[in-house]
C-alpha cells in the first residue's frame, strides 16, 4: 500500500458544493452509499454504485487526489480479488467484491477530502459527543501533516549520518527503522507535552458548557441531500429484496493452482 | 498592592536534587514591562510556570514560598482558573495553536471559559483587531509564517482578557524582523491597554527599548533587578547575558577613559551619546 | 569545493522554492547563508549532501554531481548538522550516538573508539560518555549532535541554525569553535539569521531571499546595507545602525572591537 493512498484522505480547503455541504448531511450520504454497497453482490449494480460517485468527486474538485487513493488501494484491491478467487468464488463474484471495496474506499475518501476536521469535530460536538473526544479527534487529524514533516526531518538527519534505508536483507532493513522511530516517538512526546501546557493555559476543561463560536446549520440543500439519500436507500432496499436485477456472468476461470 | 508578589520561592522538579529556583523574591507592579533573562538553566522558564500554576500542577516537585498573582494564591489554584488572569505565550508557535482557522483558535480560550457566543464573538473581534490580524481570520494557522503564528497565539491569549501576559522566549524561532514586530505588538498591549508584561528574552538588543525593568536570574536566584542601565554592568557580563552591543561598546569606551555621561541601552541613546563625545 | 549551477528546486507538490541559484564555495572558506524564514536556506544546503536533488541545474561537491551520487556517499565529505538534535538522538549512550555514523561508514572498532573519544574530549562531553543523550540539557544535546557529525571528519561542515535556543555564552563558545574548525582547513557553512552572531566573526555572507541570491560578499558590506537587509527580513547590527546615523564614521564597521578602536581614535583626534 503506497503513501499515495493517504493523499486521498487529506482535506484541502476549497469552495465546492460538496465542501460546503453540512458534514452531517454528507455523512448520511456516505453512509447510504456504504449500506447500498453492502446490499448487493451483483457486479453490474456495484459498478453503477462506484461510477455514480464520480460526478460527486468531480464536483468536489478532488479527482486527482481520489486517483491517488485508487492507485494506493490497488494492491489491497488486488489482494481481495485474489483471495476471493482462491477460496472458490467465481471470477464475476471476485470482481464484484473488488469493485465493492473500491466503491467503499471512494465514498470515505470523498468524505474526508471535502470535510475539514474542525467541522467534523463540530458535528460530533453538536451530536453531543463529549467535548474531550471531539477535541482528541480534531487534534489527531491536525497533527498528521506536522508529524509527517517531523518524520521526513528525522529520515533526512539519519541519512546525513550514513543511514541507508534501501540496503541490506530484510532483518537489517527493519532494524534500520529504529533510528527513525525513536526520535519520532520522542519528538511526538515532547510535542504532546508542549500542547498540553498550552491547553492548560487556555483553560481547557474549565467549563463543561461550551458555546462554540461557529455552529453548523443545515441549509435547505443539506436537508434535500438527506431526503434524497434516504429515498435511494429505501429504493435500494426494496430492489435488493424484490426486484429482478439484470446481471452478467463472465465465464472466466483461472486454473486451479493446487 | 503588587500584581505579582513572590516571596522566598524555591522549587525543585520531581526527581531532581538541584533546585531550579532558590529563595526568589520578586514584586511586579501593575502595568510594568519586566524582562526576565539569564543563562540557560537559570530558572526563567520555571519562574514563568509558577505564575500560571503549571508549577506545581503540571510540573510536580517541591515548592516552598509564596506566589500571589492578582491576589490569588498561585500555588493553590488550578491553571485553568489562573489562565483568566495570566496569559501565557510559548516559544514554539506550532505547539500552541489548535484549530484549523485563526478565528476559531482565538475563540478557543473564551469557549473553554464557557462564555456566551456573543461575548466570545466580541472578544475575538477585539483581539484580532488589537494584534492586527483581522485579515488572517479564515487562514489555517499552520500555513502562516512564524511571526504571524505568534500573533495568533498572542490574540488567542488576549481573548481571555488577562491582566498579565507572560511570554517565554516568543522570538526564538522568528527571524529578526518578525521578532521586532511581535515585540512591538507586546509593547503596544502594555502601553495602550495597561497589561502587565513578563517577557523572558535572550534578544536584549531588540527587547530592551520596551521594558522598564530587567531581572537577571542565575542558578535559580535573582542576581540583578533594576532598570536596564543599572543592570547592564560588569556583573551582567560576567553572568553571561546578551547585553546589547551598543551598551557593551560604551562600557569598553568608558574603561578606556572616554568620558561617557550616560551608558546607552538602546541604539537611539547610543546615537545621542556618540554625538556628544565626538563634538564635546 | 561546493559548486552550484542554476539550481532550481521544486517540492513534489510543484511549489518551486529555489529559482536559479549560482554559487561557488572554495575549500576552507567560512560562509554564512542568511535570509528570512522561508527564503530557501535549508532547502539549499540539503542539496549539498544530496538529500534533495536539483529539479534543474546541478550541484557539484568536489567535482562530483550530487544527482549521480547517493546521500551516504556525499555525507562522507559533507557533514550536515541539523537544527534540532531531538530529530536524530536515539541511542542509549552518548558514545553509541556519536559512533553511529562511523558504524554506518564501516570504520573498524578500534578506529571508532579512538575517534569517538577524541571528539568527545574536544567538545567537553567526556563526562557524559556513558549517559543517555535524552537526559542531557538542551545545550549538551546540541553538542552531542555536533559531535556525531564531526566525528567522521567531513571536509565540508554545514550547520543549520546552530544558534537557536542558545544563550549568550553558548553562542560565544560556538562561534569560537566554528572559527577554530575553519582554521583546520575545513569548509564551514552556517545557515542563520542571527546577525549579531555573524557580525562578530565576519565571514563571507550569501544573502538569500525568495529563493534567489540577492547578495554575495563580505559581511561588512552586506549587513550594513539597509535595502538588502530589509528585503531579507534582517536587521542591521546595532553597531552599523549606530555608525550610519553619525556623520564621518566608516560605514562598514559591524563588530564591537573595531567600533571601539574607531571611536577611540576619533576622540583622540578631537583632543
Amino acid at each position: 500500500m503506497s503513501m499515495r493512498i493517504f493523499e486521498g484522505f487529506k482535506f484541502t480547503k476549497l469552495q465546492t458544493p460538496i465542501h460546503l455541504m453540512d458534514p452531517r448531511a454528507k455523512f448520511i450520504m456516505i453512509m447510504v452509499v456504504f449500506v447500498i454497497s453492502l446490499l448487493f453482490t451483483n457486479v453490474l449494480i456495484l459498478t453503477i454504485i462506484f461510477l455514480a460517485q464520480l460526478p460527486l468527486i468531480w464536483l468536489g474538485r478532488s479527482m486527482r487526489r481520489w486517483g491517488g487513493s485508487m492507485k494506493g488501494g490497488f494492491l489491497l484491491a488486488g489482494l481481495i480479488f485474489f483471495m476471493n478467487l482462491i477460496t472458490g468464488s467465481t471470477f464475476t463474484y471476485s470482481l464484484a467484491m473488488t469493485i465493492r471495496f473500491l466503491a467503499l474506499l471512494s465514498s470515505f475518501s470523498t468524505f474526508f477530502m471535502t470535510t475539514s476536521p474542525d467541522d467534523l469535530g463540530l458535528a460530533l460536538e453538536q451530536a453531543h459527543v463529549p467535548y474531550s473526544l471531539c477535541f482528541t479527534f480534531t487534534t489527531a487529524v491536525r497533527l498528521v501533516p506536522t508529524m509527517a514533516v517531523d518524520a521526513q526531518t528525522v529520515i533526512d538527519a539519519q541519512r546525513s549520518r550514513g543511514l541507508e534505508l534501501d540496503k541490506g536483507n530484510l532483518l537489517k532493513r527493519i532494524r534500520n527503522y529504529i533510528p527513525i522511530l525513536i526520535p519520532l516517538i520522542v519528538s511526538a512526546i515532547r510535542r504532546s507535552v508542549e500542547l498540553a501546557e498550552a491547553l492548560e493555559s487556555r483553560a481547557f476543561g474549565l467549563s463543561s458548557k461550551r458555546q462554540p463560536l461557529i455552529v453548523l446549520e443545515m441549509k435547505a440543500s443539506d436537508y434535500l441531500v438527506v431526503i434524497v439519500s434516504l429515498l435511494l436507500l429505501s429504493l435500494a432496499g426494496w430492489a435488493s429484496l424484490y426486484a429482478q436485477l439484470p446481471s452478467i456472468e463472465i465465464p472466466l476461470q483461472l486454473p486451479r493452482l493446487w | 498592592m503588587p500584581i505579582i508578589d513572590i516571596k522566598d520561592l524555591s522549587f525543585s522538579y520531581a526527581g531532581t536534587t538541584r533546585p531550579s529556583l532558590s529563595s526568589v523574591t520578586l514584586e511586579v507592579k501593575k502595568g510594568e514591562f519586566v524582562i526576565v533573562t539569564g543563562p540557560s538553566g537559570c530558572g526563567k522558564t520555571t519562574l514563568c510556570r509558577c505564575l500560571n500554576g503549571l508549577v506545581p500542577n503540571f510540573y510536580a516537585g517541591e515548592l516552598t514560598g509564596e506566589v500571589l498573582v492578582c491576589g490569588l494564591n498561585a500555588r493553590r489554584q488550578p491553571t485553568s482558573v489562573l489562565s483568566r488572569h495570566v496569559g501565557f505565550v510559548f516559544q514554539n508557535p506550532e505547539n500552541q495553536l489548535f484549530s484549523l482557522t485563526v478565528e476559531r483558535d482565538v475563540a478557543f480560550g473564551p469557549e473553554n471559559l464557557g462564555l456566551s457566543r456573543d461575548e466570545t464573538r466580541r472578544r475575538v473581534e477585539w483581539a484580532l483587531g488589537v494584534t492586527g490580524i483581522g485579515g488572517l481570520r479564515d487562514r489555517a494557522p499552520y500555513e502562516l509564517s512564524g511571526g504571524q503564528q505568534q500573533r495568533v497565539a498572542l490574540a488567542s491569549v488576549l481573548a481571555m482578557e488577562p491582566e498579565i501576559m507572560v511570554l517565554d522566549e516568543p522570538t526564538s524561532f522568528l527571524d529578526p524582523r518578525s521578532s521586532q514586530e511581535i515585540l512591538g505588538v507586546v509593547a503596544k498591549l502594555n502601553k495602550d491597554l495597561g497589561i502587565t508584561v513578563v517577557l523572558v528574552e535572550h534578544r536584549l538588543d531588540l527587547a530592551t527599548r520596551h521594558c522598564n525593568r530587567i531581572v537577571v536570574l542565575d542558578k535559580g536566584m535573582v542576581a540583578l533587578d533594576g532598570p536596564p542601565r543599572d543592570v547592564y554592568g560588569r556583573q551582567a557580563r560576567l553572568i553571561g547575558i546578551g547585553v546589547p552591543k551598543v551598551t557593551l561598546l560604551f562600557h569598553l569606551l568608558k574603561q578606556d577613559g572616554v568620558e561617557i555621561e550616560k551608558i546607552p541601552v538602546t541604539v537611539e541613546e547610543a546615537e545621542a551619546e556618540l554625538r556628544e563625545i565626538l563634538t564635546h | 569545493m561546493i559548486t552550484v549551477e542554476n539550481l532550481r528546486y521544486a517540492y513534489p507538490n510543484g511549489n518551486e522554492v529555489l529559482h536559479g541559484v549560482n554559487l561557488n564555495i572554495g575549500d576552507g572558506e567560512f560562509v554564512a547563508i542568511m535570509g528570512e524564514n522561508g527564503a530557501g536556506k535549508t532547502t539549499l544546503v540539503k542539496t549539498f549532501n544530496g538529500l534533495l536533488k536539483p529539479t534543474d541545474g546541478k550541484v557539484l561537491i568536489d567535482d562530483v554531481e550530487t544527482r549521480k551520487t547517493s546521500v551516504a556517499a556525499l555525507a562522507r565529505s559533507v557533514g550536515l548538522v541539523f537544527q534540532n538534535p531531538d530529530h536524530q538522538l536515539f541511542c542509549e549512550t552518548v558514545r553509541d550516538e556519536v559512533a553511529y555514523s562511523l558504524r554506518n561508514f564501516g570504520y573498524p572498532p578500534d578506529v571508532i573508539e579512538r575517534r569517538v573519544r577524541g571528539i568527545l574530549e574536544t567538545l567537553d562531553l567526556m563526562p557524559y560518555v556513558d549517559s543517555s543523550p535524552f537526559m542531557l540539557s538542551g545545550g549538551e544535546r546540541k553538542r552531542v549532535a555536533l559531535a556525531s557529525v564531526l566525528v567522521w571528519n567531513p571536509k565540508h561542515i554545514v550547520l543549520d541554525e546552530p544558534t537557536i535556543g542558545q544563550d549568550y555564552q553558548q553562542k560565544d563558545r560556538l562561534r569560537n569553535f566554528i572559527v577554530q574548525l575553519n582554521t583546520q582547513q575545513k569548509t564551514v557553512v552556517v545557515v542563520t539569521h542571527d546577525v549579531e552572531f555573524i557580525a562578530e566573526c565576519r565571514p563571507r555572507v550569501i544573502l538569500l531571499s525568495g529563493g534567489r541570491i540577492i547578495a554575495d560578499g563580505k559581511a561588512e558590506g552586506i549587513l550594513t546595507d539597509k535595502a538588502l537587509t530589509e528585503r531579507a527580513s534582517l536587521i542591521r547590527p546595532q553597531i552599523s545602525l549606530l555608525f550610519s546615523s553619525v556623520a564621518d564614521l566608516p560605514r562598514d564597521v559591524i563588530d564591537v572591537f573595531s567600533a571601539k578602536a574607531v571611536i577611540n581614535s576619533a576622540v583622540r583626534r578631537r583632543t
